[in-house]
């Protein structure tokens, strides 16, 4: 029997968001924390951890996110944990944003002048005291405007849990389209709601970026005058 | 005998530890092989295509109509701010209601064209903004015509200059060929997904096909190098 595309379809819809903004926020706050030890650990003065830092992007920089989600979820299974939608996503999508993230916060952490770098150190400062007290507060400034551009990117990352049958707003367009068969409509209008979380964070990101631009331009001029 | 039905070998998996089977693997190796070729076609297609797209674009969007200048950039903001499984499924499932029926080779194709042609626009854009005027002035004054002033003064010199962040997006664009199996296009995730189906060594052969792509992009990267070589003179020098 093929259901109508009612206001009950569309309002399913939109309630589905709820899931991807929550697995996003989830995958945003952990992928954060492991991507700064991995941020921290490129930068460390100990040639093995760097290139063990290095080995963890390259592996999740070079393979799909998809291959990362279905080797957790069909993993986790070989373990003897019982395969959990949520948990795999939650899981693969920390990963492959740590490792994007942690790319992002190394270049800027290098990007910050190598002066501050022998100020910290004559100041009698350890590498870590360094990276905390000196280095990060400079680097967190210019990290913000990629770091709000790459939230797009893990939010439209979970919609590929939808594959592995988590029940975010692709899923919920999957089902809504197997009841209405009415795709054009439905996947239009879950493409409009992606964007309507999107475009806003695209654009914060390049307002952001802007103003750090002529943020850096005037005091560049004020130390020249 | 025969092949044990699934609901027995789940309730077999409960009591004994799973043990790896990579020699299945290896018996499809043949079949894996050949899907790793689909996904390289697919995704060289893709990037001709993509970068065609994206070089239109970027050169419509320096154009004095305001029309022409505003659709470009809505096309490439609606792109890069929705999935691409979403952008996949709309060419896939949604145009034929509009009269294009596609085969899942053919959507498969198009999703990735529009996907990497917004993302290209972008990238050709800032290279083709970061050419200086004066040489623009420089290339009238010596009477070039407007195709070679736009072939050697514009085009060249913007790709030189973009050629890395270029590679980057080809490669997202390989990896992300990967979701296309969900409309069981031809390419390598899809040929694993068959043989998945009839074996059940899920863990065996996604492991397997990762450490593939994982190869494809190192040769990927290998092979834009080496472009960038023959095109620019250059070795490394990413700036």
């Amino acid at each position: 029997m093929i259901r109508e595309f009612t206001i009950n379809e569309v309002w399913f819809l939109v309630q589905a968001l709820r899931w991807t903004v929550l697995l996003a926020l989830i995958a945003f706050a952990g992928g954060g924390l492991v991507g700064l030890a991995i941020a921290i650990l490129r930068v460390s003065q100990a040639r093995l951890s760097r290139a063990l830092a290095l080995g963890y992007i390259k592996i999740f920089q070079g393979t799909p996110l998809l291959m990362q989600l279905y080797l957790l979820h069909f993993g986790s299974s070989l373990v003897g944990i019982e395969a959990n939608a949520w948990v795999s996503a939650a899981l693969a999508l920390t990963l492959y944003s740590s490792a994007f993230l942690s790319e992002i916060w190394r270049g800027c952490i290098q990007a910050i002048p190598r002066g501050q770098w022998d100020g910290a150190h004559a100041l009698g400062l350890s590498h870590l005291q360094q990276l905390r007290l000196v280095i990060l507060p400079q680097a967190v400034r210019i990290a913000i405007p990629p770091t709000v551009g790459f939230l797009v990117q893990i939010l439209k990352g979970t919609s590929l849990a939808s594959i592995i049958g988590f029940t975010e707003l692709t899923r919920a367009a999957q089902m809504v389209n197997n009841a209405t068969f009415r795709p054009l409509i439905v996947y239009g209008l879950v493409a409009g709601l992606y964007f309507s979380l999107c475009w806003p964070l695209s654009l914060l990101s390049q307002r952001l970026e802007r103003r750090l631009d002529w943020e850096e331009l005037r005091t560049v001029k004020a130390s020249v005058q | 005998m025969g092949t044990p039905r699934p609901a027995i070998a789940y309730a077999a998996l409960e009591h004994v530890t799973y043990v790896f089977q990579f020699g299945t693997v290896w018996r499809e190796l043949d079949q894996l092989l050949l899907g790793a070729w689909l996904t390289v076609r697919l995704s060289a297609m893709a990037m001709v295509l993509g970068l065609a797209v994206g070089i239109v674009c970027a050169v419509g969007k320096t154009s004095s109509l305001r029309l022409v200048r505003g659709l470009i950039q809505g096309y490439v903001e609606a792109i890069r701010n929705t999935p691409f499984l979403v952008q996949l499924l709309l060419i896939f499932l949604g145009l034929p209601s509009l009269g294009l029926r596609l085969t899942p080779d053919q959507a498969a194709l198009l999703a990735m064209v529009v996907n990497l042609g917004a993302y290209a626009t972008e990238i050709v854009r800032a290279g083709i903004e970061a050419v200086p005027h004066g040489q623009l002035e420089a290339g009238r004054a010596l009477g070039l015509k407007p195709w070679h002033i736009f072939r050697f003064i514009v085009l060249m010199p913007a790709l030189r200059t973009i050629s890395p962040a270029l590679g980057s997006q080809f490669i997202l664009i390989m990896l992300a060929s990967s979701v296309v199996s969900v409309i069981s296009a031809e390419e390598l995730t899809a040929v694993a997904d068959t043989i998945v189906a009839r074996n059940f060594r899920s863990f065996e052969f996604y492991l397997t096909i990762t450490a593939i792509y994982l190869g494809l992009s190192l040769v990927f990267q290998a092979t834009f190098a080496l472009i960038d070589r023959a095109l620019f003179g250059r070795w490394g020098d990413r700036r």
